[in-house]
């Protein structure tokens, strides 16, 4: 491993030539295609991508993005962060979360104005980062913030499982991981009523890569065998979206439906076993997880299975922690673009009264939001 | 009740409201307004500049708060075409702080200011409780005698490509990897260095130099769109043309930032007369081999940057927002 540099991580995934090769491709093969195709890149790291990559500007017209609601950040309600908020203002505790999560404003304000106000907030990069806090300050107590989907919830059954063995006493967990599949199918479901009155239909899912290096590529297998929507698994490189779309066009020119992964270098069909198997011994699923913009979608989020609730933030400040439902702001048209129903500058407050520093919606909140994208990088498409 | 959170002090958007809003509005005179690094006082013979240091590490690979405090005010100084000449110092120190460590900050500020020619002709120092700073807070304000006149962020026009003198984004990269304790057993390390030595060829050389800045806070990114909005031009880069080190690229994969937003403590970006700039890029080739010139100016969009890709599509290059990387410098 002595050799494996950083730039491996993105070297010739970004090759100017190899981009212009598969423009061609693609340019050749959509003249094929018999309509338009809308394609939904589910995550918001395929957001980003595609955005700050100009990608669309280098696509045929008749080749559309639908920028899903795959943002562990963006999707957090209020509710939730209200819990944040008031977890950070508890005597003798730290709060602890991922990077973004900081600045998304609940209805008392963000992470970030706690900690303006005295709270003890702090951003880490790993949750297993929590044990260096709880060790340096015992008489604290850890709370962390979890947030995510697939991807990082392994890390916090990780950190979950060492606190077990190693009886830490000071970290306790306050759960919001979520799963991508039951959102994909809470998107494809809840549009049919609305399907004929848009022109938006979600031909292809272009899936997360990262998600299937964990659950591997077999959570995906229904959407082209129940739904006929064709699913490329790919990577977050330029070049893994340009040779994604590709396979994706190609299946339809083919008139083929499938489940393909674009990302051979990490992804298998089962994915990562002991991870699932660590995720599966910590967590179950709950009935209903309110998504920002999009409302309850069924058993699409994870809490602590009920022989841990010692750990659970959530039952141990139950009595302070606020229950109330909270409406999305009035004006924001959030759930449309999760749904793929409207694009951000459709947005009357877009730019104007929702920018990325004082976001109003779940899309502008996150960089890997679909506004915040369009925001900062989309204003030359 | 608003208060100030840390996104204020990001060298970035939030950074520039508070600077407009709170501190503009109050001392708001025509020299201020200028917003140049450094103020241009006395007929325009002297320049005049301060900077404040928090660093966090204090020590780090490649320099120290010392070694920052000294090459930070003489940098914006040097940047109006100015020779740093005299510096105030000012160190407010926690309790507990220990002696060696001191010491060894104010050797580097020493070994700075001799690369400059500088002396420190004023100081205070105050200690302070445990917890009512984070180890030590260096002040430091600096004059310098400006060498050539006219050098100013406001007069950058189409005549002119922008230059950088070596690859980017190196100090903040630095502090980062290390305030997250990520090892790497690389060359990464601060470009923090005084940056008169090479003003001074430029000068010497008779090079036509419209504007220069050091790309601290908000890095590349903020000089360019400052530049873009103070001179009312729109500035295109070529986003192959800039250079970035592999370290520093894979620091940004890692922690998710981009190199044009991270801070610099020893690179400036030049706007040099188009028939001067390769003579410009040889002399800063001499210092750093990575200099190059990286784009150039047009009335396409103005106000703003612009970053054209290497396979044909553009997009702005935006102000840096909301909370960056905290005390870097």
């Amino acid at each position: 491993m002595n050799n494996l540099e950083l730039k491996d991580l993105y070297d010739g995934f970004r090759d100017p030539d190899t981009i212009k090769a598969y423009k061609k491709i693609i340019e050749e093969d959509a003249k094929k295609l018999t309509h338009p195709i809308n394609i939904m890149e589910v995550c918001g790291g395929h957001t980003h991508t595609i955005m700050k990559y100009g990608i669309p500007q280098i696509l045929p017209e008749n080749i559309n993005f639908i920028h899903g609601p795959g943002c562990p950040v963006c999707i957090m309600p209020k509710e939730r962060i209200d819990h944040a908020y008031v977890l950070s203002m508890q005597e003798d505790v730290i709060l602890v979360t991922l990077g973004d999560m900081i600045k998304v404003p609940g209805s008392n304000g963000s992470l970030q104005d706690a900690r303006s106000k005295g709270a003890d907030v702090r951003f880490i990069y790993s949750p297993l980062d929590c044990l260096k806090i709880a060790d340096e300050n015992k008489d604290k107590k850890i709370i962390f913030f979890a947030i995510g989907f697939e991807t990082t919830t392994p890390m916090t059954a990780a950190l979950i499982d060492t606190v077990i063995k190693q009886d830490i006493k000071n970290i306790f967990f306050h759960i919001n991981h979520v799963t991508v599949p039951e959102v994909m199918r809470e998107l494809i479901d809840s549009r049919d009523e609305h399907v004929d009155s848009y022109n938006h239909k979600i031909d292809a899912f272009l899936g997360p890569s990262h998600v299937s290096v964990i659950s591997g590529s077999k959570i995906y297998e229904e959407f082209p065998r129940d739904y006929k929507i064709p699913v490329v698994v790919g990577g977050f490189e330029p070049v893994d979206v340009m040779q994604s779309i590709s396979m994706i066009v190609k299946q339809f020119i083919e008139n083929r439906c499938e489940l393909e992964v674009e990302y051979k270098r990490l992804v298998s069909y089962d994915g990562n076993i002991k991870a699932q198997n660590l995720i599966a011994k910590y967590f179950e699923k709950i009935n209903l997880f309110k998504w920002r913009g999009l409302g309850n979608v069924k058993d699409s989020g994870l809490k602590l299975r009920d022989e841990f609730a010692k750990y659970d933030a959530e039952v141990i400040y139950k009595d302070v922690l606020p229950i109330a439902e909270i409406e999305d702001h009035k004006l924001c048209i959030c759930g449309d673009i999760l749904r793929g129903m409207a694009s951000p500058p459709e947005c009357t407050i877009f730019g104007t009264a929702c920018k990325p520093s004082t976001p109003i919606g779940s899309c502008m909140v996150s960089s890997e939001g679909a506004c915040a994208a369009y925001y900062k990088y989309g204003n030359l498409l | 009740m608003k208060t100030i959170t840390l996104a204020h002090g990001n060298g970035g958007q939030e950074n520039n409201e508070l600077i407009s809003k709170v501190f503009y509005k109050a001392f708001k005179n025509d020299i201020l307004e200028k917003s140049e690094d450094a103020a241009v006082i006395h007929n325009g013979e002297l320049a005049f500049s301060t900077d404040s240091f928090t660093v966090s590490p204090l020590f780090f690979p490649g320099s120290d708060i010392g070694k920052l405090a000294v090459c930070g005010t003489c940098n914006d100084l040097a940047m109006m075409g100015a020779k740093p000449k005299y510096l105030t110092c000012s160190v407010i120190i926690e309790e507990g702080f220990d002696f060696r460590s001191l010491e060894k900050i104010v050797r580097s500020m020493k070994k700075e200011l001799e690369v400059n020619g500088a002396i420190v002709v004023s100081g205070d120092t105050k200690v302070v409780p445990r917890g009512s700073v984070d180890k030590i807070f260096i002040n430091t304000t600096g004059i310098g005698e400006i060498q050539k006149k006219g050098i100013s962020s406001n007069n950058i026009t189409k005549k002119d490509v922008i230059l950088v003198s070596r690859d980017i984004g190196a100090h903040g990269a630095t502090i980062f990897a290390s305030r997250e304790g990520i090892d790497m057993s690389s060359s990464l390390q601060s470009d923090c260095a005084s940056l008169y030595p090479q003003v001074k060829a430029l000068i010497d050389a008779d090079i036509k130099i419209t504007a220069l800045r050091d790309a601290t806070r908000g890095g590349v990114a903020a000089v360019l769109n400052e530049w873009a909005s103070q001179s009312n031009i729109c500035v295109e880069v070529e986003e192959d043309k800039i250079p970035i080190s592999d370290e520093v690229n894979g620091i940004c994969e890692l922690l998710g930032f981009e190199a044009m937003a991270l801070a610099n403590e020893g690179t400036f970006v030049l706007a040099i007369e188009k028939e001067d700039a390769s003579k410009a890029l040889e002399i800063l080739k001499r210092t750093n081999e990575t200099a190059s010139i990286i784009g150039t100016v047009s009335d396409q969009y103005i106000g703003k940057v612009v970053l054209n890709s290497a396979w044909g599509t553009k997009r702005f290059l935006e102000l840096p927002t909301g909370e960056l990387l905290p005390r870097i410098c």
